[in-house]
């Protein structure tokens, strides 16, 4: 892919917005860049992509609230780093979906494959169908809502924000996880590493709550869900744990 | 008349010698490895085993003061719509915000900066000191992702992914509980005063088929104006240098085992990796190999102390040097002046390496207000300016003796080794004969 030169491309007006980006016509360098050149949301309409066909790194670094439908599954990395920006995957998501996102929505109506929303720092991310393995990993404020299962290693040194999973999560869940909080409405296979279940307290009641509202969830009650998180034994190295690692 | 036995020398072993000894004392008393700062201290091949040959009869050599021998370096010519045009082939490498103090970071920017050089973020994201008082500043992507941004992402002059480092290649970070103040627990999204643990693996790929679609999103995030470095330590560096290439790599960054980190188990440093002379040749071929070299740059780093280590690695096919632990020398660490406080510390001056510890008596290494107070950012700079200046100078006098009127100019035949092991690393001849040991496939 990189023997093509894409950064040439032709296109550096701003605002450069017809509705609908055909993905069979048009180059991803050409799309992305026609989202950079946005300086400003207002009176953006909705943006449609076609054909992605599971193309990688689509809407990738979007800083403007505009709403993105993408008709079809992606591949690695869509919406990456996104800010404000809302974008609906008409279909499935490749690994690393909302990495690093900032703020803004996102939403996977299909599965997503491993790593939704690593590193993310803000934001929504709703994935309504499965999520694979590492859900999560190295989560840093973002909150992300899964409607199916998820995968194992989830939540891998989870450091910020809100993981919830209305189906069941695999194992080792919340290995070495910091201050993310972990709401499973169904089983665990098993806990990682200084991961333990916790109380569930009038405020996780009202996180959980706002989350579901958030994500359209309205079939599911917060009360139904159990939360984990750190035991924090690991917060700062002690031979005689030197077995949990 | 009795027989008198005379007795023997008393004998200390070899193998468990002084250093060895005090180990097992202390693994034995804390029931803990040793976590240090630095890189690998065991005495092993390097640049000071090769010479250079200078010129002779059938070489000619440049007039010292009057004939120009370039020194400029361009990095990210492959695919960045805006490569890095730097004045010296020596970079300062990365050291993070919270292993380093803000005033030592802001130094480094200062220097670099008055040398017409890049300097490097580190594991803890882009602190605004940094990047103000660094023109060209490079923004390390690593696996802890700590402050990473799109922001910082576009505001930087080239990203580097970090794939490993010389002094652990597999290897994660740590950054104990004292050295996590508010700015820096803030800046990683954790809460201060605990450890912070640096996964060894990016969280979000595996595989240089992964890490080749990694790259392109963060060209397309960045337009593709930016260079994008990709950095390995020093393990297999035929393989690694050309899956860089194949990922899409506009630059390799190749760390020795001689190259520092903040803090990690010396059993680490002193047992994984190669040393950097013998990581260059490799990565060379395997720049060659793919029709690569010097379009895809190599910059080497671990154990670069002057401008004859510069030129040497640069005359192996490397397009530029990064120095860490040499910057930091200059800066004031481990200088002298401070003896009676490493003494407290229970090391003495060139020997303090407990950088995680945050008691640097030079300020450099510690997050302590008091302690980091005595870095002037402006001095500190200057010195280091001062310092890249003079290696450039040795190095450029060098490549005049060599006949050559650019440092990119020298090559493998301008030197010879003085042991069989650096000639085999280095893939030059024994001094005083023909003989180049070990040449095959890598």
């Amino acid at each position: 892919m990189h023997s093509t030169n894409l950064a040439t491309a032709p296109l550096h007006q701003a605002n450069y917005a017809p509705k609908t980006f055909d993905l069979s016509k048009i180059t991803l360098r050409e799309f992305n860049q026609a989202l950079h050149n946005v300086k400003d949301a207002a009176g953006e309409s909705n943006w449609e992509v076609l054909n992605p066909k599971g193309s990688h790194a689509v809407a990738v670094g979007a800083e403007h609230a505009i709403s993105i439908d993408v008709q079809g599954s992606v591949g690695y990395y869509c919406g990456g780093m996104n800010q404000n920006s809302t974008i609906t995957v008409h279909g499935s998501a490749g690994p690393g979906v909302g990495e690093n996102m900032m703020s803004g929505t996102i939403v996977v109506k299909g599965d997503a494959s491993q790593y939704a929303g690593a590193t993310g720092r803000g934001g929504l991310l709703v994935i309504e169908g499965n999520a694979s393995s590492r859900c999560g990993i190295s989560m840093k404020g973002i909150n992300i809502v899964v409607r199916g299962n998820i995968g194992h290693m989830s939540a891998f040194m989870a450091q910020s924000g809100n993981l919830v999973v209305l189906g069941d999560a695999g194992d080792a869940l919340g290995d070495s996880i910091y201050e993310a909080r972990l709401f499973v409405r169904g089983s665990v296979k098993s806990l990682g590493a200084d991961c333990i279940k916790k109380e569930m307290r009038p405020e996780h009641i009202a996180i959980l709550k706002d989350l579901l509202d958030r994500a359209g969830i309205t079939d599911v009650k917060p009360e139904e869900f159990s939360r984990y998180g750190s035991a924090r034994t690991l917060y700062n190295f002690n031979i005689d744990n030197a077995d949990a690692y | 008349m009795s027989y008198h036995n005379p007795p023997t020398t008393p004998r200390k072993s070899a193998t468990f010698d002084e250093y060895a000894m005090s180990e097992i004392r202390r693994a034995a008393a804390t029931g803990i490895y040793d976590i240090r700062g630095s890189g690998a201290k065991r005495k092993v091949p390097h640049f000071d085993d090769l010479l250079f040959l200078g010129a002779s009869i059938s070489r000619y050599p440049l007039e010292g003061y009057r004939e120009k021998c370039d020194t400029t370096v361009v990095l990210g010519t492959r695919f960045a719509k805006k490569p890095i045009e730097l004045k010296i082939p020596i970079t300062v490498a990365g050291m993070s915000f919270g292993s380093l103090s803000g005033p030592a970071k802001e130094a480094l920017g200062r220097g670099a900066t008055l040398s017409g050089t890049s300097t490097t973020t580190g594991d803890g994201g882009m602190t605004e000191e940094e990047r103000g008082h660094s023109k060209q500043l490079v923004y390390q992507y690593l696996p802890s992702r700590y402050g990473m941004n799109p922001r910082d992402l576009r505001r930087a002059d080239a990203i580097e992914i970090v794939v490993g480092q010389g002094a652990k290649p597999g290897g994660g970070g740590m950054l104990l509980g004292q050295k996590i103040s508010d700015r820096v627990a803030e800046m990683r999204t954790l809460p201060k005063g605990i450890d912070q643990r640096s996964a060894c693996r990016h969280p979000d790929w595996t595989g240089p088929d992964d890490l080749e679609i990694k790259i392109l999103e963060i060209r397309e995030i960045t337009d593709w104006e930016k260079p994008i470095y990709v950095k390995v330590g020093g393990a297999r560096p035929y393989y690694d240098t050309a899956l860089a290439v194949k990922a899409g790599a506009d630059v390799v960054v190749l760390d020795g085992m001689q190259g520092g980190t903040a803090a990690t188990q010396e059993v680490f440093i002193e047992h994984v990796g190669q040393p950097t002379l013998a990581c260059i040749r490799p990565a060379v071929k395997a720049l060659q190999d793919l029709g690569m070299h010097r379009k895809v740059q190599l910059i080497v780093s671990g154990g670069i102390r002057n401008g004859a280590d510069v030129a040497k690695a640069l005359a192996l096919g490397a397009d530029a040097v990064s120095v860490g632990t040499a910057a930091l020398i200059a800066l004031g660490d481990n200088d002298p002046r401070w003896e009676e406080e490493y003494q407290k510390l229970g090391t003495t001056a060139g020997a303090y390496d407990d950088w995680h510890e945050g008691k640097d008596p030079a300020g450099i290494t510690t997050q302590d207000v008091e302690l980091m107070k005595r870095v002037d950012p402006i001095a500190a700079g200057r010195r280091l300016a001062n310092y890249l200046k003079v290696m450039t100078l040795e190095a450029q006098t060098i490549a005049r003796a060599c006949g050559k009127n650019h440092l990119h100019n020298l090559e493998p035949e301008d030197l010879c080794a003085l042991s069989i092991e650096a000639a085999a690393m280095a893939g030059v001849p024994l001094a005083g004969t023909s003989w180049v040991p070990g040449k095959g496939p890598f």
